[in-house]
């Protein structure tokens, strides 16, 4: 047997060495469509001469597969016969991690899942938490627009990275400045707020870590300003320009039927034409009581995939407008002595409140028996946390619904039949994040 | 449930009140306000079809728990449980609401059926699934880990697969 490399049964396997069934099969199953439908497709390559075809190895390290992602695709001249996705180069056990430590110290592990939207998982994570408290009813009006703020600006940054990861991987170097260089803006706003620039852990149950900085107002209104300017330069730069819609257009088309069937999630599912975002259709936080248009395409290629990442940023940005007009006074987390640590001052005069705070930080708070699914729209689709609880300060079990994980499924579809050239273009406007991947 | 005649008029109105939740035979239960459906496992396939026929036509998320450290878990009267749970959960977009599924699987027999032909989007869940708790998936066309290297012995989340078992070797030290 003519292994390719060590991953065994992981792998693509020669065609030479299956049936004509165990391909239908095999093909069926790297397509993510059963048997039957497999079948019915009907244009299944006629069984090419093994000297014909040739399986090449893409990845794992390869600059545009955005970490460690390794593909396997069969190709016939330049026509990608099968493609399989090879993942778990990265997986650092971050569930079983999950439940090692205190609902307390969850979101310091949650944060480093999906890297380029660090906010939003910390947020899922205290949102299942709060509904397992039965706190979720209870939380301070300022720490619900206070995520508001910090989700939709975490989207941008998400976004903005994609511009300019998508610029880069289809030639548009210049762009991967531009969209870095933009989103470093944003993240000095979280380093001004957090402390940090990435994975962040702000987002507790129960609340935030802390309110936000003096002048963050102005702050937000620089990037407000700046913002829409720059945008216009991307589409001067990319929208516009006949190469790279050509790049695009009609390149890892996807309909809405096998969208929804591969659970895919996201701009993946709203470039297809589905009006699915659960800002919208499930609110969370406050979003029901904002304004914002859903961007939705029509093609499902990766040219809708852009143009709908692009335009979400103007609608984040619209969204966090209102969030500084509406943004209340008050407490910025629960007061709940079960779940809040006593403040800094009170430690200093009053000895419970210094036991108070050493016990919660050391032994954590029980949480009530009990298991909840949390769903919330990340950049990449809905992220979701499911958390099983025995009633002891540490998560029986901790799962996150990765939406990359999900949407990397769409890969060999999306790639089936097109040219290798453009498998690039493809992974790129999945925008996986790799560290969500694998976990 | 069939009535007994010495019980009392009082016991059995009582009964009467509070039948037990259900919907398509399987005893319905509510989690913080979440909708959950415990489902035989000889069941499984078929009410998840049924539920996509009812408009939970999208599978968001398949997982698996290991309750052998938890086996006094609050279930229905009817559900006994086991060491394994595989929870499913379902989405409606049309209208706007999700189900969950609790499947209970026996350590002996950690296998249940696919919902790849049902959802294909399942494929990678499960895998993630059987690589992590060892629960085979019946008619999976792709059976192999995904996550952790082919040839890893155990499955590492299951609570008996304790962390931090492989030696850490530093160069140099003195051994």
């Amino acid at each position: 047997m003519t292994l390719i490399s060590d991953e065994g049964a992981q792998e693509l396997r020669p065609r030479s060495e299956l049936t004509a069934s165990e391909l239908l099969r095999e093909v069926a199953s790297v397509l993510r469509l059963s048997e039957a439908e497999a079948a019915k497709l009907g244009d299944l390559p006629e069984d090419p001469d093994e000297d014909q075809t040739m399986v090449i190895n893409m990845g794992p390290s390869h600059p545009s597969t955005h970490g460690v992602l390794r593909l396997m695709l069969e190709l016939q001249g330049e026509t990608v016969l099968r493609c399989k996705p090879i993942i778990g180069y990265l997986h650092t056990g971050m569930e079983k991690t999950g439940e090692q430590l205190t609902f307390m110290q969850g979101g310091t592990n949650v944060t480093r899942m999906d890297y380029a939207s660090p906010l939003n998982n910390e947020l899922v994570f205290s949102m299942a938490t709060e509904k397992l408290l039965g706190i979720d009813g209870d939380i301070p009006e300022r720490a619900q627009w206070m995520r508001m703020l910090l989700s939709e600006l975490n989207r941008m940054s998400s976004h903005l990275l994609f511009m300019a990861t998508n610029g880069m991987d289809l030639g548009a170097v210049s762009m991967m400045i531009y969209g870095w260089r933009e989103r470093e803006e944003v993240l000095r706003f979280f380093q001004k707020v957090t402390g940090l620039r990435m994975n962040h852990n702000f987002v507790r149950p129960g609340g935030l870590a802390a309110d936000l900085p003096p002048g963050w107002r102005d702050d937000v209104l620089r990037i407000l300003d700046m913002l829409p300017e720059r945008l216009e330069e991307y589409d001067t730069l990319m929208t516009g320009q006949p190469i790279w819609r050509e790049r695009l257009q009609g390149v890892g088309v996807i309909t809405p039927s096998e969208a929804l069937a591969l659970g895919a999630t996201g701009p993946i599912l709203r470039s297809t034409g589905v009006e699915w975002d659960l800002r919208r259709h499930d609110p969370y936080l406050r979003y029901d009581e904002v304004e914002f248009d859903l961007i939705v395409g029509s093609y499902g290629d990766a040219f809708d995939r852009y143009a709908i990442r692009l335009n979400e940023i103007r609608e984040s940005m619209r969204i966090v407008r209102q969030i500084l007009d509406l943004m209340p006074e008050g407490d910025y987390r629960i007061q709940d002595k079960k779940v809040t640590p006593p403040p800094r001052a009170r430690i200093d005069e009053s000895m419970e409140a210094l036991i108070h705070h050493f016990k919660i930080f050391t032994e954590g708070f029980k949480v009530p028996e009990g298991e909840v699914y949390v769903a919330i729209e990340s950049p990449r689709g809905e992220i979701g946390c499911y958390i099983a609880s025995d009633g002891s300060p540490t998560p029986y079990r901790m799962h996150v619904r990765a939406p990359s994980f999900v949407n990397i499924q769409c890969l060999p579809h999306m790639m089936r039949s097109g040219l290798v050239a453009d498998a690039v273009a493809v992974i790129s406007s999945v925008d996986p994040v790799l560290g969500e991947v694998d976990r | 449930m069939a009535d007994t005649p010495d019980e009392t008029i009082e016991e059995s109105s009582e009964l009467a009140e509070v039948p037990e939740p259900e919907m398509f035979g399987c005893p319905m239960t509510d989690s913080r306000g979440q909708l959950v459906l415990h489902v035989d496992r000889d069941r499984y396939l078929d009410v998840a079809k049924q539920l996509a026929d009812e408009g939970y036509a999208m599978c968001v998320d398949l997982t698996a728990v290991d309750y052998s450290e938890h086996m006094e878990r609050p279930l229905p009267s009817s559900v006994t449980a086991e060491r394994f749970e595989v929870v499913v959960n379902l989405l409606d977009i049309t209208h706007r609401r999700r189900i969950r599924l609790r499947v209970q699987v026996p350590e002996g027999d950690a296998k249940v059926a696919t919902l790849f032909d049902l959802h294909p989007g399942t494929e990678a869940m499960e895998r993630e699934v059987f690589d992590m708790f060892g629960i085979e998936f019946d008619g999976h066309p792709d059976p192999s880990r995904i996550l952790m290297p082919e040839d890893w012995n155990g499955y590492p989340l299951r609570k008996d697969f304790q962390v931090g078992t492989i030696p850490v070797q530093f160069k140099g030290a003195a051994s």
